[in-house]
């Protein structure tokens, strides 16, 4: 069984991003850039079933520019088999990058794709789930726990109300949240050992998809400083601000 | 030329592989290290399986051939290590290990018989058998060759005689790298040899744990030697050199140093910064004091100048070339700039600064030994000087 992993390289996740001073983005200049955190999740998993013996081959997808492909041997480096690299240089959107996707699942015959629910970028949340719909696949989306059984996947989702449980066909797409597991360090040793692992390079156009923008960003500003807050003696002083001042009970 | 089509990696010193080492110790120091760092201090050592874990993630071995478990990366890889466990902000973790990695096992390693490196090179990689090494004395410590501690040869052992002071590692580890005259009536410079010594032996004793002005995560001891009998074959080396191995492994003894003192520069420039933007005085952040920000300037260009200096020093010696030189400047100038930076950084950070409580008090704390230990700053314009 093969299992496809979608890689993104964002600005990590310590550095404080800062806002350019024309507000056309965020300064990505000198930056320190990492593999997005849900995706290192996304690799896990797949390791996890391979190790388990579910899988047999795991491939390592990027978006991006030339750099992107650190992020895939990173990806190579805690156990994925081979790589991909979709060279890009700009910005790509979700639906672009779901295009791509499709591309490559239609070439690779994957029985499984694993994505993040979102990148810690821009937040999409969007490119599992226009994979899914692209491919007519089902989705198991923001999930905690994926048991693979021999021609289907059970994914326990987050959701707003608690947990809820899918059982999808393979193939099948899943998405993964932050409590599905913690990732691994890639030894030194696997470091070295994903040198040798394979890359290939493709371009959108391999895919015939056209990865000009359809969004326009209009402004980038930082947030608005916080306002100190208030302390308040008692719960009842507390209830009453919430009801009187706050209106929000 | 260069390549620009080759993966840009911002230096011209390191490999992706390097970059990738970097963010596997970066991110292990995040997660296992800083959150654990004060109950090590009170404890005053390093739990083992921290150890253990760093050699299961092969950083404990990065240098080392493959057949004991190493990665068999060359120089710089020992100051990505060394620079990101200086950033922890806890000296005394970031010594025990560097002095185990690169300061001890480099006398096994580059001197020990086959067998002796067979029999324990994998659990040093692996982090199973710590390493110390043993050369200062209460009565020796820059001056090498003036050591009084003895071996006489006794059939086919060494029997070993003498103290040893300031030891780190010396209170946990498993292996002891000793420095003894073996032939007191030669040349100072020929009658020294290391040889290894097993803890358990019972000729070895643990006369004290030291209580440190810094570095109090890291086991310091003074250690006597009564009578301490070893085979003749765990000398590391050929009897009377010693002082030659020493040396030698001084030289990365001292940049590992330089690259954890630029690791700790670093972090304390960026504690300061997140606290002098924050801190509000005479009615705006102290960031807008030019005083305090042309100061922190000033300070990030000499310590970037300092890191600089470190990798050319390291990638000289990757090269093969000779750099005592320049890694004796490393040793000078990286020890008084951390000393120089946290002396600053504590100043910002107020009365603060001065309180058990702030990262920044300890972190001045540990560095001040970076300017004595390991070759002290006199001691080093002295190697400079000679070479001008
Ligand atoms: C926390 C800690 C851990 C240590 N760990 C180890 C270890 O694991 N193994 C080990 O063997 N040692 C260890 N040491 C010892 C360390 O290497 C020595 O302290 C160092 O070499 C200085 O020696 P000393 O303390 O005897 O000082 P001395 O040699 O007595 O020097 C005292 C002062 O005189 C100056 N001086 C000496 N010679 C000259 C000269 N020719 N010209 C001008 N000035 C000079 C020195 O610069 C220094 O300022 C450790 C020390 C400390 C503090
Ligand atoms: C051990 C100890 C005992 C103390 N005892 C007492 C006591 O008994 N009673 C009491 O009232 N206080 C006491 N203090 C407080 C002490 O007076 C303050 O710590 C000191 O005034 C500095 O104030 P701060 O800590 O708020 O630092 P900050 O005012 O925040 O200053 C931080 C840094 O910014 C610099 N800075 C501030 N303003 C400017 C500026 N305009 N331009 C350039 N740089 C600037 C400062 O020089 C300092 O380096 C004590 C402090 C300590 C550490």
């Amino acid at each position: 069984m093969k299992v496809l992993v979608a890689v993104k390289r964002v600005i990590d996740f310590n550095v404080k991003a800062r806002v350019k001073p024309d507000g056309s983005g965020i300064d990505l200049a000198n930056v320190k850039m990492s593999m997005n955190p849900f995706d290192e999740i996304a690799v896990e998993e797949a390791i996890r079933m391979k190790e388990a013996g579910k899988a047999t081959e795991i491939v390592a997808v990027s978006v991006g520019p030339q750099q992107a492909s650190e992020t895939i041997r990173t990806a190579l480096a805690m156990g994925a088999d081979r790589g991909i690299l979709v060279k890009n240089d700009g910005p790509v959107e979700p639906l672009a990058v779901a295009k791509i996707l499709k591309g490559i699942v239609d070439a690779e015959k994957p029985n499984l794709v694993i994505l993040g629910k979102q990148a810690i970028d821009d937040d999409s949340n969007q490119t599992g789930q226009m994979l899914a719909a692209l491919l007519n696949w089902p989705q198991g989306t923001f999930a905690s726990k994926v048991a693979m059984e021999a021609d289907s996947v059970s994914v326990t989702r987050e959701i707003d109300g608690g947990l809820q449980t899918v059982k999808l066909k393979l193939p099948a797409i899943v998405t993964t949240d932050l409590r599905l597991n913690e990732p691994r360090y890639a030894s030194l040793p696997n470091i070295m050992k994903a040198k040798k692992k394979p890359i290939d390079e493709k371009t959108p156009a391999d895919y015939g998809v056209d990865v000009a923008p359809r969004l326009k960003v209009v402004k980038t500003a930082e947030p608005a400083g916080r306002k100190a807050g208030v302390k308040v003696d008692s719960v009842a002083a507390l209830v009453d601000k919430l009801k009187n001042e706050a209106g929000v009970i | 030329m260069l390549d620009k089509s080759a993966t840009p990696t911002r230096s011209i010193y390191f490999s992706e592989e390097h970059e990738q080492l970097r963010a596997q110790v970066r991110r292990f120091v995040e997660n296992e290290v800083k959150p654990h760092g004060l109950q090590w201090e009170e404890q005053g050592y390093v739990p083992r399986e921290v150890l253990q874990k760093m050699g299961s993630l092969g950083f404990l071995g990065i240098r080392y051939p493959a057949e004991y478990g190493g990665s068999e990366m060359d120089t710089l890889g020992t100051v990505v290590l060394a620079e990101e466990l200086g950033r922890s902000t806890f000296g005394g973790f970031a010594i025990t290990v560097l002095v185990h990695t690169d300061m001890a096992s480099v006398h096994i390693f580059n001197a020990g018989s086959p067998a002796l490196k067979d029999k324990f090179m994998p659990d040093v990689v692996a982090g199973k058998k710590i390493v110390a090494v043993c050369v200062t004395e209460p009565f020796a410590g820059s001056d090498v060759k003036g050591i009084r501690t003895t071996a006489r040869r006794e059939g086919n052992d060494y029997v070993i005689n003498g103290s040893k002071t300031f030891i780190t590692n010396g209170v946990h580890a498993d292996l002891y790298c000793v420095a003894a005259k073996t032939d007191p009536k030669a040349q100072p410079s020929q009658s020294v040899s290391m040889l290894l010594v097993e803890k358990g032996n019972s000729g070895l004793k643990v006369a004290r744990p030291l209580d440190k002005h810094g570095w109090r995560s890291s086991d310091t001891a003074e250690l006597h030697f009564d009578n301490c009998r070893v085979p003749a074959e765990n000398i590391l080396g050929q009897e009377g050199r010693g002082f030659y191995a020493i040396m030698k492994n001084f030289q990365n003894e001292r940049t590992t140093i330089g690259a954890m003192c630029i690791g700790e520069c670093s972090a304390a420039l960026e504690l300061t910064l997140d606290w002098v933007k924050s801190r509000e005085a005479f009615g705006a952040p102290l960031w807008s004091k030019q005083a305090i920000r042309q100061r922190l300037a000033e300070l990030a260009g000499k310590v970037e100048a300092g890191r600089q200096l470190v990798y050319h020093a390291a990638w000289l010696d990757a090269r093969g070339f000779d750099a005592t030189k320049e890694v004796s400047m490393v040793k000078a100038y990286c020890g008084e700039l951390v000393n120089e930076v946290m002396y600053d950084c504590v100043q910002f950070h107020g009365g603060l600064g001065f309180m058990r409580e702030s990262a920044i008090e300890r972190m001045s704390r540990d560095a001040r030994v970076q300017a004595i230990g390991g070759g002290a700053t006199e001691v080093m314009l002295e190697e400079v000087a000679k070479r001008m």
